[in-house]
């Protein structure tokens, strides 16, 4: 009942910031240098004045800003984001064709990384300051501090090409036909080496936030108290120590779930993911202005929504926190 | 130094405890020995750093890291409890050995369920049905007072208050029966009235249940109290054991006669008043609400902590608000240094209403009322050295900064502490560092002084060092200083006026000595009585 209420003040909210970043988002555009018209023409070979001219009527680009800004705002509020100028398709058709993959691969990352994450984190505060926790945090300082794309090369130049264990780029075999397990099998074989590249760097700083988060929650009254009562250390560290050191966690598991639409262009180019990444990569080189604003609007929307997520998986983790404070 | 008593249930036999290498000295506590006999309550006195603590965390294989027994024996039921395994310990911890600790704020799981925190002991050693736990749970909620226990085992943490907290740690500790509980200061945290409760249940308990209690505590309040026998500790050392009312009478050690003198006994000081009747402070028809904010759906909440609230502070004189947590002085004191606005009324100082003043204005005058805040270790920056930290205030001030630091060693000098200006606040002890405190709020030239709680975080011996330098400063800068305190003993030492403040109104006023001895209202008769100690007549000084 009380989530019910929460939830509906929540989404309200959104509207509101989601209407604002729309027309902010849109002025950014207008500032951008570059006339879309000018390089759909240069692409078809036409420099003549009345061919761009009919492209610009045909955007709405002769219109002044206002009532452009208008039309798009009418537009989303049904969702129609428009057409992309370079693909003559609607935006939305795009975007929904490479959402799933985006989220698949962003989604097996998070879980992967928070999974994994915490794990490791947990380990190391229990072998704290003994050699295979050092081992521990030593891995995460490494995998934190080299450059993804760095990351991804070597594992393709390792796994693909010298071993040969798993394809290096795609989504799926091309040409196989697979159907059914065995395309499941097949996605799930391309997945591996982009999920896991993107998922070491957010493993390394969810490890390194949990061990410093339980070696933290360890010296607190209550778990003297859990050991005073004669509880098995197994119980203390998942029970006390756990339980306490993992909300600071769900904070930044919020900040990294809204990054699952924008935040794998990187990954996702160097490993021909067809994802929004590399959608968005190509809209921004060939000023399809309106694709880019779907984007935006649909990564902007994902971070909302996983922000009241957030706060509503902390308020189940955390009895203390009530209703609107 | 030994006392052996019939039917030992523990006998600790030249006890000693290695701290780290780097630490103040190289022993907690130096070849200490003595029993708790079966059925008694046996009080381990002493300060902060006197090791009094250290015993009982042997006991329970539960010494901090790098701390180690390296000599003597823990007899518990034939065995030596420092040659348990920690498998073997974990077995006698929470089943024959229960412990209870100081803070009942922060000793439970701010995220557990009352209910399953009492549960976990029958958990940890494997007995009964999970609904049978539950059952009990029950049960022992009920047996420790708990208002509601069917509410309370739903509780979390956070919904009870602090007495109601060391009640669930309580029945937490009793759940399987232990033939010893071990309680470590789970009193000094509290309220007077709530003290004497919890005080009151621990002994009914002992008492019902014929078990054995090894209270540890600094307050010889508390010792008058509850105690059989007592074990005065010092630097790690015995100095003085006992049966209770023989070492309260007689205390044959020096260090125990100063501890039991440090206790502000009833003999209250003649009532000296201030030199002059000029008014410095007029408060007027105060009042504060907090409100918690309500949403679009949500009711606001209203929280009264200041009702009506009018006195009159005169020139040179000392008044004390006394009152339990929740009575609104800490408010009040916030109030007058205006950290807080007042929703209505005034605060006049020398006929400037304070709570009027804003920005500029405001910040031009602060300097009038400075304050000395509870916590000496909290309260000042530790990267900054204290010199600087006392020079700040007037540099803010546009006094030159040479002038400012020269001043500030003059102050130091002043609070006993000269020539320590380039040191940083964790070289010094909690009692030098509300000395600090002192000289910071000085720095400023104020006319009063606001001190909440300043000696409540202290021990006693250091308390009344500090009273001792108020009073002499007061003197000295003919400063006005308003008392806040919990604690009606040290008001009564050295305030002229006495108000006491229950749920954010003034229960009673007057000069000390009529508060202190001849209290009207029943709530300041009630409070009086809640002083541990209070009807046993302590050693004559």
């Amino acid at each position: 009942m009380l989530y019910a209420r929460l939830i509906t003040m929540r989404l309200f909210k959104a509207v509101i910031v989601l209407f604002m970043i729309v027309i902010f988002n849109f002025c950014l555009i207008q500032l951008a240098p570059g006339d879309p018209a000018a390089i759909l023409a240069g692409e078809a070979g036409a420099t003549d004045e009345e061919f761009l001219r009919q492209l610009r009527e045909r955007f709405g680009l002769d219109q002044p800003v206002y009532v452009q800004l208008w039309r798009y705002i009418s537009g989303i509020a049904t969702l129609d984001f428009g057409y992309s100028y370079r693909q003559q398709v609607p935006v939305l058709d795009l975007i929904m064709a490479r959402m799933p993959a985006t989220l698949l691969l962003t989604g097996t990352a998070f879980v992967l990384s928070l999974a994994l994450g915490i794990v490791a984190g947990a380990m190391a505060a229990a072998r704290v300051k003994k050699p295979s926790g050092s081992l521990i945090m030593a891995l995460a300082l490494v995998f934190y501090a080299t450059p993804l794309f760095w990351v991804a090369l070597m594992a393709v130049v390792l796994f693909s090409v010298t071993l040969g264990w798993l394809p290096a780029y795609g989504m799926y075999t091309v040409g196989a036909g697979h159907t059914g397990l065995a395309l499941a099998l097949d996605v799930g074989k391309h997945l591996v080496l982009p999920a896991t590249t993107l998922a070491l760097f957010f493993m390394a700083i969810y490890t390194r936030m949990t061990r410093a988060s339980m070696l933290e929650a360890s010296q607190q009254d209550y778990v003297k108290t859990a050991r005073a009562k004669g509880l098995a250390p197994r119980v203390i560290q998942r029970r006390h120590i756990l339980r306490n050191a993992l909300l600071p966690i769900i904070t930044l598991a919020g900040l990294q779930a809204g990054q699952m639409v924008g935040g794998a262009i990187l990954t996702e180019t160097v490993f021909a993911w067809p994802g929004i990444g590399r959608l968005m990569y190509e809209a921004l080189q060939q000023r399809d202005y309106n694709l880019l604003l779907g984007i935006f609007f649909f990564s902007a929307a994902l971070v909302i929504v996983f922000n009241i997520i957030t706060d509503l998986v902390y308020r189940l983790a955390d009895p203390r926190i009530k209703e609107g404070s | 130094m030994t006392s052996t008593t019939d039917d030992p249930v523990l006998s600790i036999r030249g006890l000693t405890i290695a701290l780290p290498k780097g630490a103040d000295r190289d022993f907690a506590v130096e070849d200490v020995s003595y029993d708790v006999a079966r059925g008694e309550i046996m009080c381990v006195v002493g300060e902060s750093g006197s090791g009094k603590s250290m015993a009982a965390n042997a006991i329970m294989g539960l010494l901090p890291k790098g701390v180690r027994a390296v000599a003597g024996e823990v007899m518990f039921d034939g065995q030596d409890l420092l040659t348990l395994t920690e498998k073997q310990h974990r077995k006698l911890r929470g089943l024959r050995i229960g412990m209870i600790f100081q803070e009942p704020m922060t000793a439970l799981n701010p995220l557990m369920r009352v209910g399953a925190q009492i549960s976990e002991v029958f958990e940890a050693h494997g007995q009964f049905t999970p609904r049978e736990r539950q059952e009990k749970a029950l049960a022992l909620l009920e047996e420790v007072g708990i208002p509601q226990p069917e509410k309370a085992i739903r509780a979390y943490p956070f919904q009870l208050s602090g007495g109601q907290r060391q009640r669930v740690m309580i029945a937490m500790a009793l759940a399987l029966a232990p033939e010893v509980l071990i309680a470590d200061e789970p009193t000094t945290a509290l309220d007077v009235t709530t003290q004497a409760q919890i005080l009151e249940l621990i002994r009914d308990l002992q008492q019902r249940r014929g078990m054995s209690v090894m209270f540890i505590t600094h307050d010889f309040g508390v010792v008058a109290e509850i105690a059989n026998r007592v074990c005065v500790m010092r630097h790690g050392r015995i100095v003085e054991l006992g049966e209770a009312e023989h070492v309260l009478k007689h205390p044959q050690d020096p260090y125990t006669r100063a501890l039991i003198e440090a206790i502000p006994s009833d003999v209250i000081p003649e009532a000296r008043g201030a030199e002059t009747d000029t008014p410095l402070l007029e408060v007027a028809h105060l009042d504060k609400v907090f409100r918690s904010r309500g949403g679009l759906f949500k009711p606001s909440r209203e929280v009264r902590a200041l009702d009506d609230v009018s006195f009159v502070l005169l020139k040179g004189e000392t008044v004390g608000i006394v009152g339990e947590s929740g009575s609104g002085k800490s408010t009040l004191g916030r109030c007058v240094v205006r950290l807080e606005r007042p929703d209505h009324g005034t605060l006049s100082l020398s006929g400037i209403d304070f709570s009027a003043l804003k920005g500029e204005t405001l910040r031009r005058q602060r300097h009038r009322v400075q304050m000395i805040f509870q916590d000496p270790y909290a309260s000042l920056n530790p990267r900054t050295r204290v010199g600087m930290a006392i020079a700040q205030g007037p540099i803010a001030n546009d006094v030159p900064r040479e002038k400012a630091l020269a001043q500030a060693d003059e102050l130091l000098e002043l609070v006993g502490l000269g020539g320590t200006a380039d040191r940083f606040p964790h070289e010094f002890s909690g009692g030098q560092r509300q000395r600090i405190g002192i000289a910071r709020a000085l720095a400023l030239n104020p006319e009063l002084i606001v001190a909440d709680e300043a000696v409540s975080a202290l021990d006693v011996s250091i308390q009344a060092q500090i009273l001792e330098l108020l009073e002499d400063l007061k003197q000295k800068l003919s400063l006005a200083l308003l008392f806040i305190t919990h604690d009606l003993r040290v008001a009564a030492q050295i305030c002229d006026r006495i108000i006491v403040m229950q749920h954010g109104r003034i229960v009673e006023q007057g000069p000390a000595r009529d508060v202190f001895l001849t209290p009207r209202e029943a709530y300041t008769r009630e409070l009086l009585e809640a002083i541990p100690g209070r009807e046993h007549e302590l050693a004559e000084a």
